[in-house]
């Protein structure tokens, strides 16, 4: 017998199954062109601290990627809600909201780890091999929990497409490119440094990098994502009971 | 059984469901019929988990549908008015779903699905994808979807809206083989012919409020048996009669285009509400 979280999540992984190829294909496209463009061409002549650009930009590449594709489970289930109605189908099943949540969670850290193994693959077509251990993939997994609870939440809260796209645009295309994903925020002033480390992704990009160096990461990055990932899993499971209308 | 007690819904101040009061017994095919906006799908909805009721209680088969929610859900099957089925997947895929979803063991889904593809006879479509299904297939399929289960209690919202008139015929005779073996089925329609040939009771509703309720011939019956339609300043008029004689007779008095014809549902609805059904 199938618990009703696994029933949610296998479903999300038959039809992740089906559009595989298409996704990886598109899960490649614009790191190629990062890696390409601000890592081989402008990134060539920059060194941060002892690394390549390219060694620095991968990790963070990871971090993005991540949130953005821990996020996208979000408009996965805003279409399933408003154009295929399948969340109905949820809805009426005897399975807890707290079910319907983790299902939908680990799908999109499911995607998350998946996109983030094809940058760690373009990362090393590119000659860059780093330290991928067991502190890089916990930052990795907390970064995906926080952006996929998160995503349902909101899922939840939207009333269309256009207002999903609009979320998209205002927190997590900015969030992309501020959380330190394609800079060392440690270069900025104060106030902003400060302002910057508000930002998930900033403690996400941070513990990546430094496991990817080798190094032990800092406690409270970890502290910071697990803390949050339960909070925004917990606003998830009480948003899926105002979805009802 | 489906017991509804003052049932109340309003969507912020517009009130949807006034006070709802219906009882449906075990192995009855209940029709809730009425026109376009009058609470026939929030009622469903409600029942069915989909929305939030703002008063009364509800029960499916005993089980209040706010406290012990997850129990009632295991009760019924669902067909909605849309098709919501995951179009990216296969025929099979979507029932085997539905079986996780409600805690159905490997073995039995299988076989499940093995009897409810032939039942509604899809078997040789099992791994079509759905997209790739007319609109009857789908509403079939939506059928066995929500009878993976196996429900005591049947929602159909509108099962055969969209369909053409064969293909609605083949859905009404499945969910008349569903009520044989003993399944509760409540259904929304605005189809009149629907009512009549399938429900064993219907209930008028309009405006959030049940106008009548008793059996499609009670229903009819104070009005007589035959009606004539004219139209007549710019609107059309029935008039009706115990006898077709009668209306016969009645016609050939006045030498006006009249139309005969058996009284039907709609005229009980006409002359309970002042308007038409659809």
């Amino acid at each position: 017998m199938i618990r009703g979280w696994a029933a949610v999540y296998l479903r999300e992984l038959l039809i992740l199954r089906r559009r595989l190829s298409r996704l990886l294909a598109t899960w490649a496209v614009s790191p190629l062109l990062y890696l390409i463009a601000f890592g081989y061409a402008v990134g060539r002549t920059i060194a941060i601290k002892e690394h390549s650009y390219l060694e620095f930009l991968v990790p963070g590449l990871v971090a993005m990627v991540s949130m953005t594709q821990a996020f996208a489970i979000g408009s996965e289930i805003n279409i399933a809600r408003f154009y295929w109605h399948i969340f109905e189908e949820f809805q009426a099943a005897p399975i807890s909201h707290a079910a319907y949540v983790l299902g939908e969670v680990l799908a999109g850290m499911t995607r998350a780890l998946l996109a983030a193994g094809v940058i760690l693959i373009l990362g090393a077509l590119f000659g860059v091999l780093l330290c991928y251990n067991l502190y890089f993939w916990l930052a990795l997994l907390l970064n995906s929990l926080v952006f996929a609870s998160l995503a349902v939440a909101v899922a939840m809260l939207v009333e269309s497409h256009a207002d999903q796209a609009m979320l998209n645009s205002l927190i997590i295309t900015p969030m992309a490119f501020l959380g330190g994903t394609f800079f060392p925020v440690g270069n900025l002033p104060g106030w902003a440094q400060k302002a910057l480390y508000l930002l998930p992704l900033t403690h996400a990009a941070e513990a990546l990098r430094t496991a990817a160096f080798g190094t032990r990461p800092p406690a409270s990055a970890y502290l910071i994502l697990a803390g949050l990932g339960g909070l925004t899993f917990l606003l998830a499971i009480l948003t899926v009971n105002r979805a009802r209308n | 059984m489906i017991e509804i007690v003052q049932l109340v819904k309003n969507y912020k101040s517009t009130p949807a469901l006034r006070g709802i009061d219906l009882t449906v017994t075990r192995g009855e095919l209940f029709a809730y019929l009425g026109p376009n906006g009058a609470g026939k799908t929030t009622t469903i909805r409600i029942l069915t988990g989909l929305a939030r009721l703002t008063a009364g209680r509800a029960m499916l088969n005993g089980h209040d549908i706010i406290t012990d929610s997850l129990a009632a859900k295991k009760q019924f099957g669902l067909v909605p008015q849309h098709i919501n089925l995951d179009h990216e997947l296969t025929v099979s895929e979507n029932l085997r779903i539905h079986g996780w979803l409600h805690h159905l063991p490997g073995r039995n889904i299988r076989s499940r699905i093995d009897q409810l593809l032939d039942y509604i006879g899809l078997s040789d479509q099992r791994q079509t994808l759905v997209k790739h299904l007319s609109g009857g297939m789908k509403r079939r399929l939506m059928i066995a979807r929500a009878l993976m289960h196996e429900p005591q209690i049947l929602f159909l919202d509108e099962p055969s809206v969209g369909l053409d008139a064969n293909i609605r015929r083949r859905v009404w005779a499945l969910i008349k083989k569903i009520q044989q073996q003993g399944v509760t089925i409540f259904l929304t329609t605005h189809y009149i012919e629907e009512a009549e040939f399938l429900a064993d009771r219907v209930a008028f509703i309009d405006h959030g409020q049940i106008v009548a309720l008793d059996t499609p011939q009670n229903l009819m019956a104070g009005l007589g048996s035959w009606a004539l339609d004219q139209f007549a300043a710019e609107q059309m008029q029935s008039l009706y009669f115990h006898s077709q004689p009668e209306a016969k007779q009645y016609a050939a008095d006045y030498h006006n285009g009249f139309t005969l014809r058996r009284v039907n549902l709609e005229d009980a609805f006409l002359a309970l509400t002042g308007k038409k059904v659809a």
